[in-house]
């Protein structure tokens, strides 16, 4: 693209009169962007979707995820273990059961787990029995942090407690913060994508960049114009969802506006590198109808693999190294640890140095195989 | 027509594509304030011709000066004095006229007022609509007001009158005549000859790439009358066109 861009209208960079290439590149972008606007479809994956998947995650788990556990029969139920599994909002204890109705819960899976909690003889000590059920190994595990979380904690000392599993991070980790980077991430990707495949694709297809050349403006003006829309346009969208999320759902920002601003830089980094992966199906595409089919063997690999939904380290190990070359993983993995964990940008700076490999990959096919005519 | 300046001159013009040659060896000048109109069938090489002249696509060889600018060496100038139409170009998708014409304006540096370039080819009423909305005739018109948005010296018209209703076309006429009363010059390409007899001061013919007359349409008529010709039906004092126009009324069908 760049050479392109000068081999034939670079000679008189001002022209006759005092031509303005940035007043070109601005009346393009205000353009464009009105234009994404009015587009159902840009709005509809952009906001839309990621938008249904937090309310639909957001209302599911309650802002959390919720792990019942019985409560065997006979356990003693007033104790300082009993009360913090409460109070961590997440589990949820199931007693006045029999025995055999227990079982049977548990088999099925409809019960997560069962707790026994006893003081120990001639000690201030508990001794705690939890029992896991295949039928939900998922939130076994989740409970076996929790418990762990819980014996670490100093208001429970003198407690002692016999567990061998290391520990979590002991922040409370809702669903949101975990949905609510990768929609983001997802957006990000599909505005990019999409967006920038089909604007190029059609521009090119109905003589519309042909027009613009007959004018003065510049190659490079049309992409950075076209660029500048569409990056403003998923900044807001990533705002409104951060906002929402944050107002409606209790999406954790650690460092309040400072946490935003650093995720609307990473948004930056991702929309442009998304955007080459959009140039790319532009000049691949033959027609308007080959863009979904391409698009979508970029984006949805990446939708299920990247830790979108789930975190990668919950896929099998031979799937793990496919999801860890994919760069919407480290978007999203930044964003989190951005938002949740409240990094800076520079704590995260092996994610954004992967995501700048990508992109210069990217942007050296794109220069290839972009079209413009 | 007594002073005639050449603004655009094309010397043994020669385009080739793989393995075919569109334009072999054209030569022709444009005077200044005059209509020309290239003729031919299709393929011939019309639009070729004209989007090497407009600097959008490369010539094999020959020499072009447009204005006094070199197409090879100042193709920004030439952009610059230049208003072109394309056959067939769409616009850019989810936007009113008004706003098109803004980004012409942008894209042109020139700072107009939107709604006076609408007035003047009577598309006001329609300054909130989509192009795609549009009648075939308005937008002819539109494509011709966004030529006109840098005051341009020369225009390029490629068949502005294809597809269109007797009296849309009768109507661009009228508005490419006016155009050219303002000063500007006007290149044309059409399939129609009464248009080509009613509108062009000049008119070349294009077949296979070469330039095979051109003239005044007076002076081919002339020629070819003088030749011996003879049409085979009598000629009457109007066409079946006339009486298409006296039927339905002159007035604008949009």
């Amino acid at each position: 693209m760049q050479k392109d861009i000068h081999d034939r209208n670079s000679n008189s960079p001002s022209g006759a009169g005092g031509y303005s290439n940035l007043i070109a590149t601005l009346a393009l972008a205000k353009a464009s962007f009105r234009s994404i606007m009015r587009s159902p479809s840009a709005v509809v994956f952009t906001l839309a979707f990621p938008l249904i998947f937090i309310l639909v995650f957001g209302f599911l788990g309650g802002g959390g995820t919720r792990i019942d556990v019985g409560v065997t029969p006979g356990a003693d139920v007033n104790n300082p273990v009993m009360g913090m599994l409460e109070k961590t909002g997440m589990i949820r204890l199931v007693k006045d059961k029999s025995k055999a109705e227990f079982d049977k819960l548990l088999e099925k899976g409809n019960v997560d787990a069962m707790i026994d909690v006893h003081r120990k003889v001639n000690s201030a000590a508990y001794s705690v029995n939890v029992v896991y059920t295949s039928a939900s190994r998922d939130k076994g595990g989740i409970l076996k942090s929790v418990l762990n979380n819980i014996f670490y904690d100093k208001t429970l000392k003198p407690t002692v407690a016999e567990i061998k599993e290391s520990t979590i991070t002991g922040r409370e980790y809702k669903t949101i913060d975990f949905i609510l980077p990768g929609q983001l991430g997802f957006s990000l990707l599909s505005t990019g994508v999409f967006g920038t495949a089909f604007v190029f694709l059609s521009l090119r297809q109905t003589l519309v960049i042909k027009r613009f050349f007959a004018t003065p403006v510049k190659r490079s003006s049309i992409v950075i114009g076209e660029g500048i829309a569409r990056i403003g346009f998923a900044l807001i969208g990533a705002l409104f969802i951060i906002l929402i999320g944050h107002f409606f759902f209790g999406f954790t920002l650690v460092h309040g506006a400072l946490t935003v601003v650093n995720m609307l830089i990473l948004a930056t980094l991702g929309v442009i590198v998304f955007m080459g992966f959009g140039f790319i199906i532009s000049g691949i595409a033959k027609n308007e109808s080959m863009v979904p089919p391409i698009s979508n063997i970029v984006t949805l690999p990446q939708f299920l693999l990247s830790g979108t939904f789930f975190s990668i380290e919950a896929f099998p190990s031979w799937l793990q190294p496919i999801s860890r070359a994919l760069p919407l993983t480290y978007l999203n993995d930044a964003m989190r640890k951005v938002a949740f964990e409240g990094l800076g940008l520079w704590d995260v700076k092996f994610q954004i140095m992967i995501l700048l490999l990508w992109g210069i990959g990217i942007y050296a096919v794109a220069v290839k195989v972009f079209k413009w005519e | 027509m007594e002073t005639k300046k050449a603004i655009i001159s094309v010397k043994n013009l020669v385009k080739k594509y793989d393995d075919f040659v569109a334009v072999q060896g054209l030569s022709f000048e444009v005077y200044e304030h005059e209509i020309f109109g290239l003729l031919g069938p299709n393929g011939a090489g019309k639009t070729t011709t004209l989007e090497i002249i407009e600097t959008l696509r490369d010539k094999t060889s020959g020499e072009i000066i447009v204005n006094g600018f070199s197409v090879d060496k100042q193709p920004q100038d030439i952009k610059q004095i230049i208003g072109v139409q394309l056959q067939a170009a769409g616009y850019y998708p989810n936007l009113n006229l008004i706003e098109l014409i803004e980004l012409f304006a942008g894209l042109y540096g020139a700072s107009i007022k939107p709604m006076e370039m609408l007035e003047k080819v009577n598309l006001q009423d329609k300054a909130k609509a989509k192009y795609k909305a549009l009648s075939g005739g308005q937008k002819q018109r539109f494509s011709i007001a966004t030529t006109l948005i840098n005051q341009p010296k020369i225009i390029f018209l490629d068949e502005p009158t294809t597809g269109l209703d007797p009296q849309a076309r009768r109507n661009l006429w009228d508005l490419i005549i006016e155009i050219r009363n303002a000063g500007t010059t006007v290149v044309i390409t059409t399939h129609y000859m009464d248009e080509a007899e009613q509108l062009c001061d000049r008119v070349a013919f294009v077949e296979r790439g070469q330039i095979i007359a051109l003239d005044t349409p007076d002076n081919l008529i002339d020629k070819l009358v003088s030749s011996g010709f003879e049409r085979k039906k009598e000629v009457k004092k109007a066409n079946l066109e006339d009486v298409f126009i006296n039927l339905t009324g002159q007035e604008w069908r949009e």
